[in-house]
């Protein structure tokens, strides 16, 4: 459904070219869950840019459903390690605002965001805004701005990352319940190798910047996946010690 | 030579550590001395014709409330100050919202803007009373003039601090050009504007004194060049206290509506 054609993304600090993704191929069915793993800092965020269609590719072209990406991909949501929430907004209207963009009326608006705030948890906090919530709650209150969104591809960048342990745990459950509900395919930026083998069908090991694709691995754990036990598994601890292996290598490189 | 602070054996009673009460009392204290000295002083020390004294200011500023006649004045003042800041305001943040977004149109114009910025508005006076006559329309226009430029610059600069991540997300949402404007740039601004129009109200004010100095028959600036040009300081006086009254009413009025607008700010503080 989404397929990168040798793509290249080239950044200029003034003269000189800094380059963040080279030659990548990949394609990604529908439904399926794909991490993205590697060091911080080597392209992965400038990869699912250019799948939002907010960058374009130096080289190469995104195609997204049989049709190259040439303005902004309206068909994804993008959910970044900031949260976005507009902060002058309660949780409410700001989980209403697709509704809002495409023209819902609002008493509908206020019903199906409602409806949504209660399913990921944030029952009680419609009218707080978010400078008054924790950042999990943000998490929650972003991921039910995507849901009420509709949008059949979630792109993911890194978004759990300033959560603590416990907390994540909760939020990778309740994320692949709902996008196990809503059918999204999913497109994960992570430097987490637990997140990624906990939650994804195939996960791709980054090298370092300029990033290319240096090893992929299908995980085929069972779904529905217990986030808490799942890990305690022998296949996991394969998966997990496979991919640690190669990204070694690349974290041994970036200490050099 | 090493020094050490001063001992003292007892307890330091200092004002600035005092609540809001003792520091109210000794903010009225401080007010009464400075009238008390200046009442001392007058014809004393200093002439009583250049400095007046504040039983005279007292009791030319009773003289003009009893008769009404200051009403008339203040009233030209602040609707030539209100008049002035509302169209400053309002064509400085609609300029400012729409450089921000036409990257052409500003770099187009940046140049000039610049130019304008710099001139002191003041200068633009003469002009206005030959287009807009001895009336109050001129008066407005020197205080719109002032308050367009500082609502401006603030708002562009708002408009280009915006976050591109919430503008990005909007898109991403479908949100069309006109959607990110108004739902995402100019709610983003707001506490720019609002700096810009905190900054601008005193200004307004000055646009229109100074305007009713230049050449008017009403208004509080024509009332201190009249007093001045009598002679007479005890007017003059009691016209700077009654401007100074209004310049702190304005700045309240901006603080209060500010505080509505912007909860979610205040709650972050």
């Amino acid at each position: 459904m989404i397929r990168l054609e040798n793509i290249s993304k080239s950044f200029y600090k003034g003269t000189t070219a800094v380059d963040a993704v080279r030659d990548m191929n990949l394609t990604i069915e529908r439904h399926e869950i794909v991490a993205v793993i590697g060091p911080s800092g080597c392209g992965k965020s400038t990869l699912l840019n250019m799948i939002a269609g907010l960058y374009a590719p130096t080289r190469g072209r995104v195609v997204y459903k049989n049709a190259p990406v040439s303005d902004v991909n309206t068909d994804v949501g993008y959910m970044t390690q900031k949260d976005n929430l507009l902060p002058w907004r309660s949780v409410r209207d700001n989980v209403a605002f697709p509704l809002e963009l495409a023209g819902v009326p609002q008493a509908e608006r206020a019903r199906r965001a409602d409806e949504v705030i209660r399913h990921v948890g944030l029952e009680g906090f419609e009218d707080r805004y978010p400078n008054e919530l924790s950042g999990g709650m943000r998490k929650r209150a972003c991921l039910g701005r995507m849901l009420l969104y509709g949008a059949e591809t979630a792109l993911l960048d890194e978004p759990f990352a300033a959560l603590d342990a416990q907390l994540k745990l909760a939020m990778h459950d309740l994320m692949l319940r709902l996008v196990a509900e809503n059918k999204q395919t999913v497109i994960l930026v992570t430097h987490d190798l637990m997140e990624a083998v906990t939650l994804a069908d195939r996960v791709l090991v980054c090298t370092r910047r300029p990033a290319t694709i240096a090893m992929e691995q299908r995980i085929d754990l069972a779904r529905p996946r217990d986030v808490l036990n799942v890990r305690f598994s022998n296949a996991f601890k394969e998966h997990y010690d496979a991919l640690w292996e190669r990204l070694r290598v690349e974290y041994q490189e970036e200490r050099v | 030579m090493s020094q050490s602070p001063p001992a003292s054996d007892a307890p330091a009673a200092m004002p600035f550590g005092a609540g809001r009460a003792t520091m109210l009392l000794w903010q009225l204290a401080l007010g009464i001395g400075v009238l008390l000295l200046w009442q001392g002083a007058s014809g004393r020390l200093i002439d009583n014709f250049f400095i007046s004294n504040p039983v005279d200011v007292g009791a030319r500023l009773y003289r003009w409330i009893a008769d009404g006649s200051i009403f008339a004045h203040v009233a030209a003042t602040l609707y030539a100050t209100g008049m002035g800041f509302v169209i400053g305001s309002v064509g400085g943040a609609i300029l400012g919202v729409w450089l921000g977004v036409s990257p052409f149109a500003s770099r187009l114009l940046n140049p000039y803007l610049n130019a304008l910025n710099a001139l002191p508005k003041v200068a633009l006076a003469p002009l206005f009373v030959l287009w807009f006559g001895l009336g109050i329309e001129s008066k407005i226009a020197l205080a719109a003039v002032l308050v367009l430029f500082l609502v401006f610059l603030n708002t562009f600069a708002g408009v280009r601090e915006v976050d591109q991540d919430l503008i990005d997300g909007a898109r991403l949402m479908r949100a069309t050009r006109t959607q990110v404007i108004f739902k995402v740039i100019i709610p983003s601004a707001m506490s720019w504007v609002f700096a810009g129009l905190k900054i601008a109200m005193p200004y307004a004010l000055i646009g229109a004194v100074l305007g009713e100095m230049i050449a008017a028959n009403r208004g509080l600036g024509y009332l201190v060049q009249f007093s001045g040009s009598q002679f007479d300081s005890a007017g003059v006086f009691a016209v700077l206290f009654v401007i100074a009254l209004l310049a702190v009413g304005l700045n309240w009025l901006v603080e209060i509506v500010q505080g509505r607008m912007e909860r979610w700010r205040i709650v972050s503080r």
